[in-house]
């Protein structure tokens, strides 16, 4: 059974379609990367995987429960799927700690005592357990990203989404976050991830897919999506994220003064 | 004549020093300091209204205050929830509400709770006799207040967190209490405590419900002991007392948005 099974998935904001008929599919163990320019629909889409967004028409099942079924119990769904956010979102009144027990107490019912093992070790797990006593605003961008990693693997998901976790960080603090997320591909973890991070993609992802208004443009094993891209959109994007130093005038339509 | 900007600067500058320093001395000038201080500086007259104007009326002018707070806040609480709940008639219901109570002077609500209530329910009457009526009386205004202040503190905090909280499975009531509300309160200190500021000074309108000696708040003792001495002193010991509960309110609300700037 697909970790995740998306079917004829569309989502219109008012006159606005940013979904327009999406299927893609993710294997258990398999670490997809969503690739695509700004507006593309890729966190939108990320989004309708746990319901934060609404469906407008299709279909979603994640281990093979309907989500867009009115009956499903969508906490209990939400319990098995661990979502990293752009902006972190750590709860700002609570310790570290405490950001990583209090879904275990409240939602799981564990005892405190296994709450607190298991932050200890999601923590240690993000390099952070020594920060466990600090408030979210006392820790760097990076460090906060590695705790809401923490946070979410502390309900042992089956399933990571990543909305482009890094795109909120400065860039010396960018590879600490991608270095826990290959540490948790390497275990095995089923992992949707958005990103503009294409080494990443390159390097960590089993599956590819460029997404471009709206719609799956192609997909496929990074080699072939990066290295002989089919799609003359996949072919654009690439050459304006990899080489963005060679964008030419004339691509973008400078009218030079004679 | 050619003067510097930075010399006409400083010359209206010390031309605002001297204008208002004598208007201080003209109004000083013109004032019966004698007359004043017999008037409103009575030492033996101020020192006959202890220990009372402190055990009794300073006392129960606290007592009332706080009752009051905790009836509005809990009551505030609800309403801004129910201003943002998705089910339609509870907006219109918080809506309502508060403007109808924002609208209405707090001394009519107090008359209303104080003699409408009694004449409408014979059979019962509010818990806690007169301290009761004042909770709810002036309760019921700063609840219309405190509802939009709360309102405004739950959406200060960044939507984020309430779908971090959903997407670790807790359920909106839970991720409310938990996660919103905590983060919302901290916010809303500050209008919080100028709130009770505001119900520190309403209670001198608990008289109208007719208070005994053991009831009785500042204002009304100084009242009833200026009936009796003839003479105003009274008065300056209240305001005293008032300052004594307000000015450290209020240096306290100062330090909490000090406090709360320095943490962005």
């Amino acid at each position: 059974m697909s970790t995740i099974e998306i079917s004829g998935l569309h989502k219109s904001f008012g006159a606005l379609e940013v979904l327009r008929g999406i299927d893609l599919s993710v294997e258990p163990g398999e670490v997809v990367c969503v690739i695509g320019p700004s507006g593309s629909g890729k966190s939108t889409l990320l989004r309708c995987v746990n319901l934060l967004e609404e469906p407008t028409s299709g279909s979603i099942r994640v281990a093979g429960v309907e989500v867009t079924d009115p009956d499903c119990d969508i906490d209990a769904v939400r319990r098995g799927i661990g979502m990293v956010f752009q902006q972190f979102n750590l709860f700002g009144h609570l310790t570290v700690r405490e950001n990583v027990t209090i879904a275990q107490r409240r939602v799981l019912r564990r005892s405190r005592a296994a709450a607190a093992r298991i932050a200890t070790a999601n923590l240690s797990r993000v390099g952070l357990l020594e920060k466990a006593g600090s408030y979210p605003a006392q820790l760097s961008g990076g460090q906060q990203q590695r705790v809401a990693i923490a946070r979410a693997l502390a309900m042992d998901p089956q399933l990571m989404l990543f909305d482009e976790p890094t795109s909120a960080l400065d860039p010396e603090l960018v590879g600490e976050v991608l270095a826990v997320m290959r540490g948790l591909a390497a275990e095995g973890m089923t992992m949707l991830v958005v990103t503009h991070e294409m080494a990443f993609a390159r390097e960590v992802a089993s599956r590819v897919v460029f997404m471009d208004g709206g719609v799956v443009v192609e997909q496929g094993p990074p080699a072939d999506v990066f290295g002989t891209p089919r799609e003359e959109r996949t072919r654009a994007f690439l050459h304006r994220v990899l080489e963005p130093a060679r964008v030419s005038e004339n691509e973008i339509g400078v009218q030079r003064k004679e | 004549m050619s003067m510097s900007p930075r010399r006409r600067r400083q010359i209206f500058r010390v031309a605002g020093y001297v204008l208002f320093a004598a208007v201080i001395a003209g109004v000083a000038a013109a004032a019966d300091w004698g007359r004043l201080s017999d008037a409103f500086l009575r030492l033996d007259i101020a020192g006959s209204m202890f220990p009372e104007a402190i055990t009794v009326a300073l006392w129960n002018t606290i007592v009332y205050t706080l009752l009051a707070f905790v009836f509005g806040l809990t009551l505030g609480l609800l309403l801004a929830l129910m201003r943002l709940s998705s089910i339609l008639p509870y907006r219109w219901f918080a809506t309502a509400y508060i403007e109808l109570f924002r609208g209405l002077p707090a001394l009519l609500v107090l008359f209303m709770v104080g003699y409408g209530v009694p004449l409408a329910f014979p059979d019962r009457e509010i818990p806690g006799g007169v301290y009761g009526s004042v909770a709810v009386g002036l309760g019921l205004t700063a609840a219309a207040y405190m509802a939009e202040t709360i309102r405004a503190g739950i959406q200060a905090v960044p939507k984020g967190q309430l779908e971090a909280a959903r997407t670790l499975g807790m359920s909106h009531p839970r991720a409310m209490i938990s996660i919103i509300l905590p983060q919302a309160f901290r916010i809303v200190i500050p209008p919080l405590t100028n709130e009770i500021i505001l119900l520190t000074k309403d209670t001198s309108l608990v008289y109208v419900l007719g208070v005994t000696s053991t009831t009785i708040e500042l204002t009304k003792f100084a009242g009833d002991t200026l009936n009796t001495r003839v003479n105003p002193t009274p008065l300056v010991v209240a305001g005293l007392l008032y300052l004594a509960i307000t000015l450290p309110l209020s240096q306290l609300v100062r330090g909490l948005e000090r406090r709360a700037g320095g943490e962005r």
